[in-house]
């Protein structure tokens, strides 16, 4: 079945900017152009039209940075629910982390998740492998098997490795595949168990703090590790402004590295913590105002490459604990967009750079055939309204979590229709 | 004027107006714990729980006293930590408590923020006694009827407040109260043991114990909790002692008749020489009564129906 | 304030007056005879004011038998707060004042001393208070102005002044010691709340 999206002002980073209709057939993007028509012998009721008037037709976002919680942690989220999540958030492609239960470091959890997948239907996934056995940062996972099971990439995520001689030979292994070597940056000494960015909101509420360094010298380490093996390096969630300086060096000096932000990295600060607000706890922590804008410069000079959302689901009861207990992480996928789109207003990127931080640069990073409108492109396709205020209300999340620090916000921009591979999977209207 | 909250879970929320009500109140049962029969039935019918998280036999024996002195019933809770095992949450246990129809809860938690949650979370009143590093309101407070009652006016009073600031509620909870009441405090210890940007709550910090005491009114040590030393926050106990220690040379450093406290119990020869702590300067017995009494006023202030 | 009487939230009241100046120091000076007469004299007596217009009439008392008897009554003044018995019910609890009795009330003959007498239940509150501080051989009771409308059994020995009011009516002791002029009003509650 064709579907014709028609009169839309289409954003395809590096190709199309402006207004055009989008005609998708089996499945793929068959023109992207002027006037289009259904195609000859599909005529009438067998295609669909969409009025995309007044509408932004973007390819479907790409998320590097999910947690789906399957297998293992299913009363947070399922694939189900998760790849629901991202569909209503534009999402049409997600890279699950690996720290599931148990870890996927081998292949027919790789294989589990993939089935999962494509019975939900939704979003299409991208599984994450893990870099050492168990995450344990002691031996490395069988990079290959997960490679050829469908991981797009490996991430010890939230148990960063310590050992650098495990991280440099991960590395070196990784280049064999040419698999992107995801580091989670935290010197777990350094943070010493702290539960906040260490700064004057700590020192207020006593709540021990993870200084910035501990998150800079890993960047550091990092970067060094990929400049002496030449692999592919992507940094997750980057916070601190001495992270930004690092990688704009590196990327300088021709490192190969990609680095990715999260929504909430530039929409809040420390202060969100106040009245100790578990919603506000995530790794790592939300930092000051310098390193916001620090980030925002990042994403403007293109530092940054890659928006994610580190869509982090927990339970009621997880998050209805004291700070310290509670654990890391908030949901991102339903509200990643319009935050994004906010960046737009202020000025900080134009709508092509913010669309492609969240579609070709992801997919470019990764090396997902992802993130474009080209003709031949499977057809994953979003359709926002720019206009549309609304007002975040977790009881609506498709996620089966509802642990966000943007509940009540009103913010602009909203996905009207998502398709995936020519199927629409997600209808506001 | 009375006190309109629910709860009593930092000093940080609380007006000046509020403080200053809070030590008048419990002047009146400082009048109480000096009679014969120290009791009064202001709080019969009520139920006070100890939640204790965290072993503390003189803030419970205090908060107990407490209440047992304004009539109500006190019962004495201390999970075990099998029930923290089997994944009970803060939330949950403290719902089977106010289940029990316990009015007010008093809460001892090793994390900080953990009071303001339970606060949230019940429909009891809940007070802090000790969350983490965060405060201990009651401690605090207990201070100030200390100085007060020493005829000490807050406004100008200089107060120094020596040892682990970073790890102390007991230090955050009075450098809150004091700088509300516009005294001027001196936070003293090694870099390690000052917390990042304390100079903004009010707070100048000094390294050097002899050059922080000239001229102070008040010398509040902080209790050295000794376990930390395989956390490089000092070399030695030794050197923290000469360095940090308060020595009765050191106490005429400050101004004649300055008051030395602790909020107890006090490592003899560590943070404070034995001299000092049983010197003419040394509030630290009075600072026992008067938790008493403070503790008294604030679950008097706080039993009124929700 | 009487201690005694229903507050009133309202502006505007019809005011009457029951006692002047004259009349209440008359009535003080009454009462200091037939406390003296009662007790023979002012051996083994005290005077013990319940706060706050209580403790200026005992003053005053005292000050009026000193003048008779040319010695010195102990005097000491109560706060009634914590033995009140609405506490429980109340949402947010009365300011304390401090009790300062400075001596044994064990064996002496006490003499409560109130502005108004009203429902009972501060005397009630009073005479538990008292009893925790020891075990008085005796309680009297001295008050300006008796209003009636007793909700538990309680008798003053002494009366200023027996005023028939109605239950919503506010009676209202004005005293020098406050800043007022000396005297007794009357106030009809013209539909204000009591609470």
């Amino acid at each position: 079945m064709a579907i014709l999206i028609k009169g839309g002002q289409v954003i395809d980073p590096g190709r199309v900017n402006g207004p055009a209709d989008v005609l998708i057939d089996n499945g793929k993007i068959l023109a992207v152009g002027q006037n289009l028509a259904p195609p000859a012998g599909k005529p009438g009721p067998s295609a669909t039209i969409i009025d995309a008037r007044g509408k932004l037709v973007l390819p479907g976002l790409v998320d590097l940075h999910v947690h789906l919680r399957e297998p293992g942690f299913e009363y947070k989220e399922t694939i189900q629910t998760g790849t629901a999540a991202a569909v209503a958030g534009g999402f049409t492609s997600v890279c699950c982390m690996p720290n599931t239960s148990p870890v996927n470091d081998n292949q027919s959890i790789t294989e589990f998740i993939l089935e999962q997948a494509r019975a939900a239907g939704n979003a299409h996934v991208f599984p994450v492998g893990a870099i050492t056995k168990g995450s344990e940062g002691k031996e490395l996972a069988e990079i290959g098997e997960l490679r050829d099971a469908g991981c797009v990439a490996i991430s010890d995520d939230g148990q960063p490795v310590v050992n650098s001689l495990i991280m440099r030979r991960a590395m070196e292994y990784a280049l064999a595949f040419d698999l992107p070597v995801i580091d989670h940056c935290e010197d777990l000494q350094l943070a010493e168990g702290g539960c906040m960015n260490e700064g004057l909101v700590s020192t207020q509420l006593g709540l021990p703090g993870i200084p910035s360094a501990a998150e800079d010298v890993m960047v550091a380490r990092n970067l060094a590790l990929a400049e002496l093996t030449k692999a592919r390096l992507h940094l997750a969630h980057l916070s601190t402004a001495g992270s930004v300086r690092m990688v704009r060096a590196a990327k300088s000096r021709g490192i190969r590295v990609t680095a990715e932000v999260c929504p909430h990295h530039f929409s809040l600060t420390e202060e969100a913590v106040r009245g100790f607000n578990t919603h506000a706890k995530m790794n790592p922590p939300l930092r000051t105002w310098q390193d916001v804008q620090a980030i925002k410069e990042g994403l403007r000079d293109g530092t940054i490459d890659v928006i994610a959302t580190d869509h982090a689901p927990h339970a009621v009861q997880d998050k209805q604990q004291q700070f310290a207990a509670a654990p890391n992480g908030i949901v991102g996928l339903e509200t990643a967009l319009p935050l994004t789109l906010a960046l737009v207003e202020e000025g900080v990127l134009s709508l092509e750079a913010a669309v492609a931080k969240l579609t070709a640069e992801p997919a470019r990073a990764f090396g997902l055939s992802k993130g474009s409108l080209a003709p031949g492109a499977d057809a994953d396709v979003v359709v926002v309204d720019p206009e549309a205020h609304w007002e975040v209300d977790p009881a609506r999340f498709r996620s089966k979590s509802r642990n966000t620090p943007f509940a009540g916000w009103k913010v602009k921009g909203r996905v009207i229709t998502t398709i995936v591979a020519g199927r629409v999977v997600y209808d506001a209207a | 004027m009375s006190l309109k909250r629910k709860d009593l879970v930092s000093i940080a929320s609380l007006t000046p107006d509020e403080i200053t009500l809070i030590l008048e109140t419990a002047d009146s049962f400082k009048e109480v714990s000096g009679r014969e029969i120290k009791k009064v039935p202001a709080l019969r019918g009520k139920t006070v729980v100890n939640l204790f998280f965290e072993p503390s036999t003189r803030t419970r024996t205090s908060f107990e006293l407490a209440a047992k002195r304004l009539s109500a019933d006190v019962i004495n809770f201390s999970p075990s930590s099998s029930s923290v095992v089997k994944g009970e949450t803060l939330l949950d246990t403290a719902r089977n408590i106010e289940a029990m129809q316990a009015d007010i809860i008093v809460l001892r938690h090793p994390d900080a923020g953990a009071a303001e949650t339970l606060a949230t979370g019940v429909k009891s009143s809940v007070i802090n006694a000790g969350d983490g590093w965060h405060e201990h309101p009651t401690q605090a407070l207990l201070d100030l009827f200390t100085m007060r009652e020493k005829n000490l006016n807050f406004k100008g009073l200089r107060v120094a407040i020596v040892g682990d600031i970073a790890h102390s509620r007991v230090a955050r909870s009075n450098i809150f109260a004091l700088s509300k009441l516009g005294a001027e405090i001196r936070a003293v210890g090694p870099p390690t043991m000052i917390p990042v940007h304390l100079d903004r709550l009010g707070a100048r910090v000094y390294y050097d114990l002899n050059e922080a005491l000239r001229g102070v009114d008040v010398i509040m040590m902080l209790r050295l909790q000794l376990e930390r030393q395989g956390r490089a926050l000092f070399p030695s106990i030794r050197e923290y002692s000469r360095l940090y220690g308060l020595t009765a040379e050191r106490v005429r450093l400050a101004e004649a008749g300055a008051l030395v406290m602790h909020p107890g119990p006090v490592n003899r020869g560590v943070e404070m020489a034995p001299e000092v702590a049983d010197s003419f300067s040394s509030v630290i017995l009075d600072q026992v009564a008067n938790g008493v009494a403070i503790r008294m006023g604030i679950l008097y202030l706080l039993s009124g129906a929700n | 304030m009487p201690t005694d009487g229903p507050m009133i939230t309202q502006d505007k009241k019809e005011e009457k007056l029951v006692m002047d100046a004259s009349e209440v120091a008359r009535a003080v000076t009454r009462i200091a005879h037939e406390v003296l007469e009662r007790n023979k004299g002012i051996r083994e007596i005290a005077l013990v004011g319940i706060r706050t217009g209580g403790v200026h009439l005992a003053h005053r008392l005292a000050r009026r038998i000193q003048e008779i008897e040319r010695a010195q009554v102990p005097i000491g003044e109560l706060d009634i707060t914590l033995y009140r018995d609405d506490l429980a019910i109340r949402k947010d609890q009365p300011v304390l004042r401090r009790t300062s009795i400075p001596f044994n009330v064990s064996d002496l003959k006490i003499i409560l001393v109130d502005d108004v007498l009203f429902t009972g239940r501060t005397i009630r509150a009073a005479m538990d208070g008292l009893i925790d501080l020891g075990r008085p051989a005796e309680i009297q009771l001295a008050v300006l102005v008796d209003r009636g409308h007793r909700q538990l059994p309680i008798k003053a020995n002494y009366i200023g002044k027996n005023i028939p009011t109605s239950r919503e009516e506010i009676v209202h002791v004005y005293l020098e010691e406050e800043g007022e002029e000396d005297r007794v009003v009357l106030l009809k509650n013209a539909g204000g709340g009591v609470r």
